[in-house]
């Protein structure tokens, strides 16, 4: 039924069944984890962002929901080689936007955790004392 | 025994079970299949109409007014105590409080038994599949007194392990507090044999009865339970409705959980005197039109009969288990459908709950997903969340098809290259 297939579509099930990056980056410097208690849904993001602030690397872990898998998977795809201050002004309406299928409130939610995680995470230098 | 149900009859007491979903988006919409009644039920012609009608022609403040519509109000309302009393068999309408529902009933005895009662050491027994409106509640009352809670585990498949009682009970312990049917495992507990086993050591016992007034056929007296509370929205009533049924001995010597007008005798600038049972337990307006409409329900389920209702929810129950137990992936928690109430939990293999439910929404099939306030029993089975199928009077066979295909649905999707 086209329901089905207008959220469940072919790209998010991509990001969902062969993710971008999902793992874990050795040269992080930035890194934040947030969950959403309701459904248990985890995302982990760990960025390695050089001297001129543009992220190098980036990855992301975690468990949950297609949405919030994919999502994660999407935006650490878009992410990558982006400077940190215009990352700064990505914003939950673009996220939205680049996700792309439509979403109930409640969705929404699952697909924002990653970009969540992202707004902390470039505020949060991983401390190597 | 009652005559079996007549679905078709009773459906059509429903208007909402008319709705056709997502008429925006596919031709002719989709029929929907409402399989959330642990969390709340809908509501039959009836009940909507005792609503409408009261607030058309009885409507007035409830006691103490001398005028007619306050005279008649009072005595819908206390005709539906009545009614509240005799579904639960209670030997007296003063052991019948109107609450807001079952949470406020479980949080009145805490406050007003349990800080009255519990000293730091004491020991407060719950079970692992309790609902956190079972838990917060026990939490908050040891943190005030310095009291312990403790757990009674429960086995895989989701039964309580009853023999660990007899090293669990002590006498430090002074509540049992657990549910009668499990709102995820759909666990029907022993109910009566751990209250002769708490009461022989001392405690008072608390049933959560959300999940088992509105299905099973309640006693409080042959179950010698000291306090149970149940909700209206579960049971075909109106939401904001609820009923706290206890022992009038306890009830008697029990303080006042909130104060305000209508739970006093007399009041000065220095103090005040509460009053007799039940008012003690109803400070402030109470949700009359509610409670009414809540009477009304009563009425309608008793009509049908409990028997009957739990026949049919057993028979759906078992359909649902045999259909979803062919779908491999498919896990089901708790126990087998002959040994519990209509409600079948599962997770399937590699998909969220959510995405479950997600897609069970397009195909019209309405369920619960996530951890259905269960949070510890969710960690006990080792899983984050879980999809909820729950059944009552008015579910079909037909609708159990529905959700078993939706089922075999999301498995496909989400399977497309495996």
């Amino acid at each position: 039924m086209s329901l089905d297939e207008d959220l469940y579509q072919e790209r998010i099930l991509e990001h969902f069944e062969q993710p971008f990056h999902r793992g874990h980056c050795p040269a992080a410097t930035h890194m934040h984890e947030d969950d959403n208690p309701l459904c248990g849904d985890v995302v982990r993001l760990e960025l390695a962002v050089d001297r001129a602030g543009v992220i190098q690397d980036a990855y992301f872990s975690g468990e949950g929901c297609c949405i919030s898998q994919a999502a994660a998977s999407m935006l650490v795809e878009k992410i990558t080689g982006r400077r940190v201050d215009e990352l700064k002004g990505f914003a939950a309406k673009d996220m939205l936007q680049l996700f792309g299928a439509p979403l109930t409130p409640n969705r929404q939610k699952c697909c924002l955790l990653g970009w969540r995680v992202l707004q902390q995470a470039l505020y949060s230098p991983v401390n190597r004392a | 025994m009652t005559a079996p149900l007549d679905i078709e009859r009773i459906r059509a007491d429903f208007p909402i079970l008319q709705t056709r979903l997502h008429a925006n988006r596919v031709e002719g919409g989709v029929p929907l299949a409402f399989l959330d009644n642990a969390a709340s039920t809908q509501h039959p012609r009836q009940v909507i109409q005792t609503i409408v009608r009261v607030f058309e022609h009885d409507y007035a403040n409830v006691h103490r007014g001398i005028h007619s519509l306050s005279e008649r109000s009072t005595e819908l309302y206390e005709a539906a105590r009545e009614q509240a009393r005799a579904f639960i068999n209670a030997a007296d309408g003063t052991e019948i409080i109107f609450t807001r529902g079952t949470t406020e009933g479980i949080n009145l005895v805490a406050r007003s038994w349990g800080d009255s009662h519990l000293h730091p050491g004491d020991e407060i027994l719950l079970t692992e599949m309790e609902h956190h409106s079972n838990l917060v509640p026990w939490h908050q009352l040891a943190a005030r007194t310095g009291a312990i809670v403790r757990f009674v585990p429960i086995t895989v498949d989701g039964q309580l392990v009853v023999d660990a009682l007899d090293s669990l009970l002590t006498e430090r312990t002074k509540i049992v507090a657990l549910t009668h049917v499990s709102n995820v495992l759909g666990t029907i507990n022993p109910v009566e044999a751990i209250i002769e086993k708490a009461h022989s050591h001392g405690a008072i016992v608390v049933i959560d009865a959300a999940q088992s007034v509105p299905h099973l056929v309640t006693d409080v007296q042959a179950m010698h339970c000291d306090f149970l509370a149940f909700s209206g929205h579960k049971m075909l009533g109106p939401t904001g409705i609820g009923v706290l049924y206890g022992r009038r001995e306890l009830l008697e010597t029990m303080p006042p959980f909130f104060g305000g007008g209508g739970m006093i005798r007399r009041v000065g600038l220095g103090g005040y005197e509460p009053g007799d049972l039940p008012a003690k337990f109803e400070a402030g307006t109470p949700p009359i039109v509610e409670a009414i409409a809540l009477g009304t329900a009563i009425d309608y389920l008793q009509r049908l009969g409990l028997e009957a209702i739990h026949a049919h929810e057993v028979a759906l129950g078992q359909l649902a288990y045999d259909r979803l137990s062919a779908i491999q992936g498919v896990r089901l928690l708790g126990p087998g459908p002959r040994r519990k109430s209509g409600i079948i939990s599962f997770t399937l293999d590699g998909v969220h709950s959510h995405d479950v439910a997600q897609v069970l929404d397009h195909h019209g099939v309405a369920v619960r997903a996530g951890h259905h306030c269960t949070m510890p029993l969710h960690k006990r089975l080792g899983i984050a969340a879980s999809v909820r199928a729950s059944f009552y009077l008015y579910n079909t066979p037909e609708e159990i098809e529905q959700f078993a295909g939706a089922v075999n649905r999301v498995k496909h999707l989400f399977a497309r290259k495996h």
